[in-house]
């Protein structure tokens, strides 16, 4: 309570100085991922009419609820308040480049590859992913770089700078997903009940006698994509791939999820949705610790039937695992286990990375035992197969 | 007419509704800077009663609009009086009117359904708008929310745009079935409904059930207490914890200790699927019992 008072700046609520403060504490706040408009800076300071700058705890409280946007936010705002108001200093705080948030996506993305310099950033923004006109200099090939990198199998991508291209693909590619089908939605809308308002204005036409009835169904229930990601030392060159594509998915469907297995099952849908990237990183490292190790899918399967099938997978699901089918668990127990997910669910889609690699035959013992069960096994080694999925999931 | 964060904490009080001071803050300002106010949490931590306790406490409407998968315009915003419309064709089918005022007879506003969102702009006096998980609403929805929150007027193609008499207070609740867009999350202020910790949750318990003993309320809270850190499907909220206390109280239980099968057999007035009352067989509740009563 006494930090704030002895600061520099007590009574100059209009005075550059404290604009400048307040700048810089909006700043930190958007680097953690707040979504802060230039409006809500405003208001925030404007909130110190009513309030006394000494009334600490009441001013902590009203910038709190207006310069938050989520849970995450909530939680960490205090911290944030007390380094910059109170000089506590950011203990693990400072951000640190990986994964996204959202508020400065292309530029974390970008920093991976380059530490960020800044005309590197605004010619990202400029060919907004596309890669069209990307003069990089790990650039060597006539074709633009998204050409090239869409046909590349993902295990041949090393360069951290084409890996984050790719992602982004990846993540657009979810996004497109969604607005394909949620279009689909809308344009089989007709059925049960009349359609009054269209009745009335079409019947103008026949001088206000409504002779061509018109009628309107509720919109389908949106698909439901749950995606199960073998994070096993097998699968390890995708990895990093698939997460994209899953954070992408994650984001931008409706309702979708994710888990991660490799000797155990973790559920992760909650994580990915994480804005704190720090948080996001630190949480997702807990809770996969054995990754890249061996693959138990049967046992993971398993465990997924038991405590979180039910809640999440419903007859508008497509269950997609990500996998290669090495599995250290008895075949059977994939068999039985497959089974009672598939009759939970709409669709079984398998993506399997080695599908592609010349010469491969789904002869894993894993694999087997899996083929009767899936209704669809495709290969995923690169973005084309991923969008080739995309009218497979539009179908249904 | 501003609201102090004072007037909100009395307001609240009296109302029954236990509030903290950061709540009351969010409040305040959602009267002052003229926001919405973003309510999360989980089920049954009480975000809808912040709306019906605010309303009581301006004593002021209540509109409610819940939001539903596949909620559209017409029965969030406005619709027409169909039914009527093509009856008041037919009637005046013989009239010698023009064509133009048949027309504007039957786009009059007396042939306008108001739904919620229109209704709560077209108030006389200030009403409060609840709207309830709005996470279940589609997207497309919620950016044309967006849109009426920040300008509070609404446009009727056959009328031309509708004002707002008085801006509403707007309460919005989220169970975070959906990720919200950001540009919602910014607009409106933010508060996460956490459940209460026991000293608050009893002063709740305390203001709902006025006549309960002191001790069975603490021995009460303290179960549902512990019972929210086990691992359950669904985490009983303050709704469940009223309900059991009344049951309890109901039965005439007076002291949980000793009274394991009574307990077990109330639980279902807090456990609300399969899967958690399998998970509490009365070793369990005893356990629990053991170290709260």
């Amino acid at each position: 309570m006494t930090g704030l008072t002895a600061t520099p700046f007590l009574d100059a609520s209009g005075e550059p100085s404290f604009v400048r403060q307040m700048n810089g504490f909006v700043g930190l706040l958007r680097e953690n991922g707040f979504v802060v408009g230039i409006r809500e800076q405003l208001d925030a300071m404007d909130v110190l009419r009513v309030m006394k700058w000494s009334d600490q705890r009441q001013l902590r409280a009203a910038w709190r609820t207006l310069l938050c946007t989520r849970l995450a936010d909530w939680q960490g705002f205090d911290d944030l308040f007390d380094a910059w108001w109170l000089r506590l200093g950011l203990k693990s705080r400072a951000r640190i480049s990986g994964m996204s948030n959202r508020a400065s996506k292309r530029k974390t993305l970008q920093d991976l590859g380059d530490n960020g310099g800044q005309w590197k950033v605004d010619h990202v923004e400029q060919d907004d992913g596309e890669g069209q006109a990307s003069d990089s200099p790990n650039r060597s090939e006539g074709a633009s770089v998204s050409e090239s990198l869409e046909a590349m199998d993902m295990r041949h991508v090393h360069d951290p700078e084409q890996l984050e291209k790719a992602g982004l693909i990846a993540e657009k590619l979810a996004r497109k997903m969604v607005h394909r089908l949620a279009r689909r939605d809308r344009a089989t809308r007709r059925g049960h009940r009349l359609d009054l308002r269209k009745v009335i204005r079409r019947s103008s036409g026949s001088g206000g006698m409504p002779m061509r009835l018109f009628y309107r169904r509720r919109a389908p229930k949106p698909l439901r994509l749950v995606m199960l990601m073998d994070a096993s030392g097998s699968m390890n060159q995708y990895g990093a791939f698939f997460l994209r594509f899953m954070r992408g998915a994650l984001d931008n469907f409706r309702q979708a999820d994710a888990f991660v297995f490799h000797t155990r099952l973790v559920h992760i849908g909650e994580v990915m949705r994480e804005r704190n990237t720090e948080k996001a990183i630190e949480r997702l490292s807990l809770m996969t610790t054995g990754w890249s190790g061996g693959t138990r899918i049967g046992e993971s399967l398993k465990n997924f039937n038991r405590h979180y099938a039910k809640r999440t997978v419903h007859g508008r699901t497509v269950v997609m695992i990500l996998s290669d089918g090495y599995d250290t668990s008895p075949p059977e127990m994939l068999n039985t286990e497959l089974a009672r997910l598939k009759k939970r669910a709409k669709r079984l889609v398998w993506l399997n990375p080695m599908m592609a690699w010349t010469g491969y035959e789904p002869t894993a013992k894993g694999m087997e035992a899996a083929l009767p069960h899936i209704d669809l096994l495709a290969p995923a080694h690169n973005l084309d197969s991923l969008a080739a999925l995309e009218p497979y999931l539009a179908r249904l | 007419m501003g609201i102090s964060r004072d007037a909100v904490l009395k307001g609240f009080s009296a109302g029954g509704y236990i509030i903290d001071a950061q709540m009351a803050t969010a409040v305040a300002l959602m009267d002052s800077l003229q926001r919405p106010l973003l309510l999360e949490g989980d089920a049954g931590v009480g975000k809808t009663e912040v709306a019906k306790s605010l309303s009581k406490m301006l004593d002021c409407d209540l509109i409610r609009l819940q939001c539903y998968e596949g909620l559209d315009a017409h029965s969030a915003v406005y619709e027409w009086n169909y039914q009527r419309q093509l009856l008041a064709i037919k009637v005046r089918e013989n009239d010698d009117l023009s064509a133009a005022e048949k027309e504007q007879h039957i786009f009059d506003r007396d042939f306008l359904l108001e739904r919620p969102l229109l209704q709560s702009i077209s108030q006389d006096q200030r009403p409060v708008l609840l709207i309830d998980e709005i996470d279940r609403a589609d997207e497309e929805f919620e950016a044309y929310l967006m849109e009426v929150l920040s300008d509070y007027q609404i446009s009727v193609p056959e009328l031309g745009t509708i004002r707002a008499k008085t801006v509403p207070l707007v309460i919005l609740t989220s169970n975070g079935t959906r990720e919200l867009s950001d540009a919602l999350r910014r607009r409106c202020l933010y508060h996460y409904v956490d459940y209460p910790d026991e000293a608050k949750e009893l002063r709740i318990v305390n203001a709902r059930l006025p006549e309960i003993d002191q001790i069975l309320a603490g021995q009460i809270v303290r179960f549902v207490q512990a019972l929210r850190k086990e691992d359950l499907r669904k985490t009983p909220g303050i709704a469940e914890t009223l309900d059991w206390a009344a049951a309890l109280v109901g039965i005439g239980v007076s002291h949980l200790e000793g009274e394991a099968e009574a307990v077990h057999e109330t639980l279902l007035c807090l456990l609300k699927t399969r899967e958690d009352q399998e998970q509490m067989p009365i070793e369990v509740v005893e356990r629990l019992l053991g170290k709260v009563a």
